[in-house]
């Protein structure tokens, strides 16, 4: 089972819902893998705080041009949507950072003279928090293409029994890379006039890529019931609903978790495990 | 004219409401939302949309059934497992290939070099970008279409736009609303830009967040100032962030309280420092007087 928790709106409590949940799942003797999507901002790893054993590079093709071979054609440049390669005076200059590895280029070379190498845009790391088998991506400071990253963290193979995907924030592309293969969607909110608008779009999103989805709604004592009415009028569930509680802002800013720090609420995410166990089953 | 890019690494720490403030206090800006993932600041300053333009980030490969004759050279060449082999039948195969829209980058390279033509490849809109008047003055904001990319190149058109209009209006500071994280949207927001004030937050994330987009910053080269916000949540951690933050080469510009106010005036749709005048609205004009400060002694 995979549950992807999301938000559209960064700050709502994504990675506080995603490692509590991985905490609670593993005291229950599941077999728990947690990998933090966001790569541009990977948060996870300070709650959890693993063990990393395992580093590794990843990257994407990005063209290498042999000027033996190269007859000044201008196809690579042609054929690339992105300006990332192009044929001026009698050299093909590539731009690195530009590039989406489409393999246009080399495909399109007549002469045979490109052809795509490896180029690191971030850092897969891997380890153990306790039970919980742990996963992040560091994307590469000045790097644009977060894409092949996510796909790395989410490909890494843990034979986990729940795989807890910590999602980017937002709605474009890095969200549905991340979420676009879950079970159920858990989209993580808080009741004010900027949470409530980032919670639509967040919908909408997820609803045009058809998966199930929930709603977690934190510092709910916050405001009002617009959410409520919103959820009930779409037929969303709301899984579980975390109080406003200084004391949890607290322990967030010193790095811990609140089923550690805050015992009392264990029982939150344990109940919201049992609703998450109880849609999926329900769904499929 | 100077462009001000307020920017928060993490999302969630206040960021809109402190260029809310700004806007406010600005008096004679332009604005611009690029934050067009998740754009908030039109809910507190309530613009009226003067005009509306289509914005279309890049083109969509789609395989006409009727032509595919289901050779397969598409699947094989397409780098973001976008081609299925489940599309409809027609009289010469049983299926044909089909493309599924939200993985498809938009390259093309299926287009090129499929030997049938069976395939369209054509510009498609995925959201829209208008031109505002709010009662702090012009702004330009964004909204991308649900599931699309290239949200960097709509930010590079609210940018070039909110200049445009600065430079019409004879208005000398642009106020930027940047996107969160470190990747292809906030680059856009920052790139070329004359300074970069960080909000963060006084948690080990925003501390580590800050960290990344402080590397950004300095990757580009940008003058960067940091605002704690909500700083007496945590105020050793605050002061730790300092200390990082200066060793670091950034300028303190100043913090702001924890004030629930600030979410009172979310729900009024005002800016904190129009809802109240003491208290943490003391904090943002503090802030926003040494913006100006540094924006006037440093920037020519
Ligand atoms: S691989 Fe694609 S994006 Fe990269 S340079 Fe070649 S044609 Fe351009
Ligand atoms: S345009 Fe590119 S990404 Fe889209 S289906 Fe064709 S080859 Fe794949």
């Amino acid at each position: 089972m995979q549950i992807a928790i999301a938000s559209g709106k960064g700050g709502t409590g994504k990675t506080t819902v995603a490692t509590n949940l991985a905490w609670v799942a593993s005291r229950n003797g599941r077999k728990v893998a947690y990998l933090d999507c966001d790569v541009e901002e990977p948060n996870g790893h300070i709650f959890l705080k693993p063990e990393l054993s395992d580093r590794k590079p990843v990257g994407d093709l990005i063209p290498q041009v042999e000027a033996e071979k190269c007859t000044l054609c201008g196809k690579c440049g042609e054929i690339c949507r992105y300006s990332a390669i192009v044929c001026v005076g009698q050299k093909v200059l590539v731009y690195p950072e530009m590039c989406h590895g489409c393999g246009g280029c080399w495909l399109v070379c007549p002469a045979g003279a490109i052809t795509g190498v490896s180029r690191e845009m971030g850092t897969l790391e891997t380890g153990r928090a306790g039970a919980i088998q742990f996963a992040h991506g560091l994307l590469n400071v000045g790097e644009i293409r977060a894409i092949p990253l996510i796909k790395a963290v989410k490909s890494t193979d843990f034979r986990a029994d729940l795989s807890i995907v910590d999602a980017p924030p937002g709605t474009s592309c890095p969200v549905i890379e991340a979420v676009r293969d879950a079970d159920l969607v858990i989209l993580v909110t808080e009741p004010t006039p900027f949470g409530f608008h980032d919670l639509k779009l967040a919908v909408e999103t997820v609803q045009a890529l058809k998966l199930p989805l929930g709603v977690v709604i934190n510092r709910a004592s916050l405001g009002g019931r617009e959410i409520h009415t919103y959820c009930t009028a779409r037929r969303i569930p709301i899984l579980a609903e975390i109080p406003d509680d200084r004391r949890l802002a607290e322990a967030y800013s010193r790095g811990e978790m609140a089923c550690d720090a805050l015992p009392e609420y264990q029982s939150v995410f344990t109940g919201l495990l049992e609703a998450i166990a109880y849609r999926v089953s329900s769904s499929s | 004219m100077k462009e001000l890019v307020v920017i928060s690494g993490k999302g969630g720490t206040g960021k809109t409401s402190i260029v809310a403030s700004f806007a406010v206090l600005a008096k004679k800006a332009v604005l611009a939302d690029c934050d067009v993932d998740a754009a908030d600041l039109h809910l507190v300053l309530e613009p009226r949309i003067v005009k509306r333009s289509q914005f279309s980030g890049g083109s969509q490969a789609r395989i006409m059934p009727g032509h595919c004759i289901a050779c397969g050279k598409c699947e094989e060449i397409c780098r973001f497992d976008a081609i299925f082999y489940d599309g409809p039948g027609n009289g010469r195969v049983e299926k044909t290939y089909r493309v599924d829209p939200i993985a498809c980058e938009g390259c093309g390279v299926c287009a090129y070099f499929c030997a049938e033509n069976a395939i369209e490849f054509t510009p498609v809109v995925n959201g829209e970008w208008f031109v505002s008047d709010t009662r702090c003055g012009p702004m330009v904001h964004a909204r991308l279409g649900i599931a699309q990319e290239n949200s960097g190149k709509l930010v590079s058109i609210v940018r070039t736009e909110a200049k445009k209009l600065a430079e019409e209006r004879k208005r000398d500071l642009v106020i930027i609303d940047g996107a969160p994280g470190i990747g292809c949207p906030v680059i856009a927001s920052i790139t070329g830009a004359d300074l970069v004030l960080v909000v963060t937050e006084p948690t080990l994330s925003g501390l580590h967040d800050l960290e990344r987009v402080a590397d950004l910053t300095k990757h580009f080269g940008i003058e960067t100032l940091v605002c704690i916000n909500k700083w007496d949540l945590n105020k050793d951690l605050g002061s730790e962030i300092e200390r990082i933050a200066r060793r670091r080469g950034l300028k303190m510009a100043g913090n702001v309280r924890y004030d629930h106010v600030v979410t009172e005036a979310q729900i009024k749709k005002k800016s904190v420092v129009e809802y109240r005048e003491d208290g943490v609205t003391t904090d943002i004009r503090q802030l926003w007087a040494e913006v100006v400060a540094l924006m006037d002694k440093d920037l020519p």
